[in-house]
């Protein structure tokens, strides 16, 4: 048996306390080990990916408890994508957040922030439903953290929002659970995925509120409607390096929903009759218009970026609620896209909105430094948030309007998408040229009177080299994503297969303890 | 026995949802300490109601057990949610002290919000 698996759950949860308690005096020693730890990790799950790629479903069990008894960890080539995805998040955001000094306005970022990858890491391998329950409170429990992460009013009370709307979901997780404990008898989800295809069809009700009830979990997660009202909240009052990092906590949503309604409730079992698809797509087409509006409505910059999450996982929930193989695969380079796209907005929101003494209000203000670099970078993401060429997100979205040409209802998903990029794309350009232009404008008129203030004023400093790299990374990505598109709908396509085949997953799983 | 089992869990559900829509931090921390209750009972349940049984056989004749499962599910479940309201409260309290409202729905307007949060 392989250890590797388990390695993404086990060195951030060993680090974090070894951070809280031995170095929590130290900011120097307590970034040396996060990033060495962000590095190992990412090292790991390119190993990970490395050994998903050949197909082949492996399988941790932990304490060598054969499947059905004991919790095991899945890889497959869509846990060790996403495993991957995080860790190069993480090393990003881990970046911005130790050169623009966000690590030490408050305590204890670096313990957090390992926790919160253990719990995403945990979530993404697991293939036991109760341990992903576990992982999900982990995740959690790091977030809440993380979201007040450097105080004040505002904040708090988003943050006391965002936790209770988060604990009345894992209480209906756990009410989902229970009620699927009650009718198949099992939780480990490829045991689960051959007792749900026994059911007969007349017995099916109670596993289709099982189901349902799973499904308004990992929406609340998604940020699906009409549950999405928590997140504009808790992401436009979250310190922005942590905004960027939960970028990949509405994907871990998508992801549950992705495995669990593929593999378990997949379309084709005769018990649910299609039922997760109905509810999803129209719920995803309004998420996608909600987002839209919002971002043209938002007067305020980092909602707007919030709102612009909003709609991605509405574009990206479309293309998961058709359940083909085409529109998983086109949903999840989606999701890739989607991820590093919002990463890198709100990074460089962060290092623009710490520079303007109106802070993220979207009306004209005196230019700041550097406004030619963060107007190309703000451009640049906001291309890709939008969706237009050259970047990866007009490649996302193509694929995912090709995808949803077969199934029935393809004029509302078409309408959404293309209404829903306009929407965006003329509200981050107002946001842009209010941001960028405008305030060069307002710059030349300033009388010279004025001008003595200019010591009084907190002295602004340019960005240096190493604030800004993260964000040109994120960038970056976004470009590569587009340039290696061949290669990564490859993987995908091959992803998707795998998971509409669940048999692999399930023989792999129940048939691990035999073989060891 | 069934009739007393789910007529708590609905009514703990009941009052943890109307609590919860109080939208003020202390009742809402009690209606989400209800509702945590009340998923704890239909936890138990899940395993069926077998009253007398123990849940671990001492040898593998004897007939009537009860799922062990369930109660080590309900174990974790109480850990967590104890944790859980402990993170509630702290946090309740530090928004309670610095906005002077225990209000749980931000309702103040977005244009005092953009301030303080990017400061």
């Amino acid at each position: 048996m392989m250890h590797w698996i388990i390695a993404p759950v086990v060195l951030p949860a060993l680090l974090a306390p070894l951070i809280a308690f031995v170095m929590r005096h130290d900011i120097v020693l307590a970034r040396a080990a996060s990033f060495a730890g962000t590095l190992a990790l990412v090292a790991i799950s390119v190993g990970l990916t490395v050994l998903a790629a050949d197909g082949a479903t492996h399988v941790y069990e932990l304490g060598d408890w054969p499947a059905p008894f004991g919790i095991v960890l899945v890889l497959d080539r869509l846990s060790a994508l996403l495993v991957l995805l995080t860790s190069v998040l993480a090393l990003i955001v881990l970046t911005h957040a130790t050169a623009t000094g966000w690590d030490a306005r408050g305590r204890h970022f670096h313990a957090l922030f390992q926790f919160q990858l253990m719990g995403i890491c945990g979530a993404f391998l697991t293939g036991d439903a109760f341990n992903l329950f576990v992982f999900f409170e982990v995740l959690l429990i790091a977030s809440y953290g993380l979201m007040i992460h450097g105080g004040g009013k505002v904040r708090l009370q988003a943050g006391l929002q965002y936790v209770v709307m988060n604990l009345a979901g894992s209480t209906l997780f756990l009410f989902a659970l229970g009620t699927l404990y009650a009718t198949t008898g099992t939780l480990n989800i490829a045991d689960l995925a051959v007792k749900v295809r026994e059911i007969p069809v007349e017995d099916a009700a109670l596993i289709r509120v099982a189901a349902m009830l799973l499904m308004i979990v990992f929406a609340i997660k998604a940020a699906l409607f009409p549950i999405q009202f928590w997140l504009p909240a808790t992401y436009a009052n979250a310190p922005a390096p942590v905004a960027a990092l939960f970028a990949i906590m509405t994907k871990v949503g998508a992801y549950a929903i992705v495995r669990v309604h593929t593999v378990v409730f997949g379309p084709d079992v005769a018990a649910l009759s299609g039922l997760p698809g109905t509810w999803l797509y129209p719920a995803a087409a309004v998420t996608l218009a909600i987002g839209a509006f919002g971002v043209l409505g938002a007067r305020r910059l980092m909602p707007m970026l919030a709102f612009s999450v909003v709609a991605s996982m509405g574009t990206l929930m479309l293309g998961v609620a058709a359940f083909t193989p085409w529109a998983t695969t086109a949903a999840l380079y989606y999701l890739i896209h989607s991820t590093f796209a919002a990463a890198a907005l709100f990074l460089l929101a962060d290092l623009v909105v710490a520079r303007r003494p109106e802070g993220d209000r979207l009306s004209a203000a005196p230019a700041t430094v550097q406004n030619g670099l963060f107007a190309a970078l703000f451009f640049a993401g906001a291309l890709g948030m939008a969706g237009m060429p050259p970047l990866s997100g007009f490649l996302g979205k193509l694929m995912l309007l090709d995808a949803l040409r077969d199934p029935g209802p393809m004029v509302l998903g078409w309408v959404v998408i293309l209404g829903g990029s306009l929407l965006i794309i003329v509200g981050l350009a107002r946001a842009g040229s209010i941001l960028f232009w405008k305030s060069t404008a307002v710059a030349a008129h300033i009388p010279p009177e004025e001008e003595c203030e200019d010591d009084i004023r907190p002295e602004i400093r340019p960005a240096g080299p190493l604030q800004v790299a993260p964000t040109m990374a994120a960038v970056a990505l976004l470009a590569l994503l587009a340039a290696f598109a061949g290669p990564v709908t490859d993987y995908l396509e091959n992803t998707s297969a795998q998971l509409f085949q669940p048999d692999d997953y399930i023989a792999a799983v129940l048939d691990a303890g035999e073989e060891g | 026995m069934e009739l007393v089992v789910a007529s708590a869990v609905g009514v703990l559900t009941a009052g943890g949802v109307y609590l919860i829509l109080r939208l003020r931090a202390f009742p809402v921390i009690l209606g989400l300490a209800l509702l945590s209750y009340a998923v704890n009972v239909f936890l138990f349940a899940t395993g069926r109601l077998a009253i007398n049984a123990p849940p671990v056989l001492q040898k593998y004749g004897e007939a009537a057990y009860t799922d062990p499962l369930p109660q080590a599910l309900v174990l974790t479940a109480i850990v967590i949610s104890f944790g859980m309201t402990a993170v509630l409260v702290m946090i309740a309290l530090g928004a309670y002290i610095e906005a002077d409202d225990d209000r749980i729905d931000m309702t103040g307007d977005d244009e005092a919000a953009g301030k303080d949060s990017t400061a």
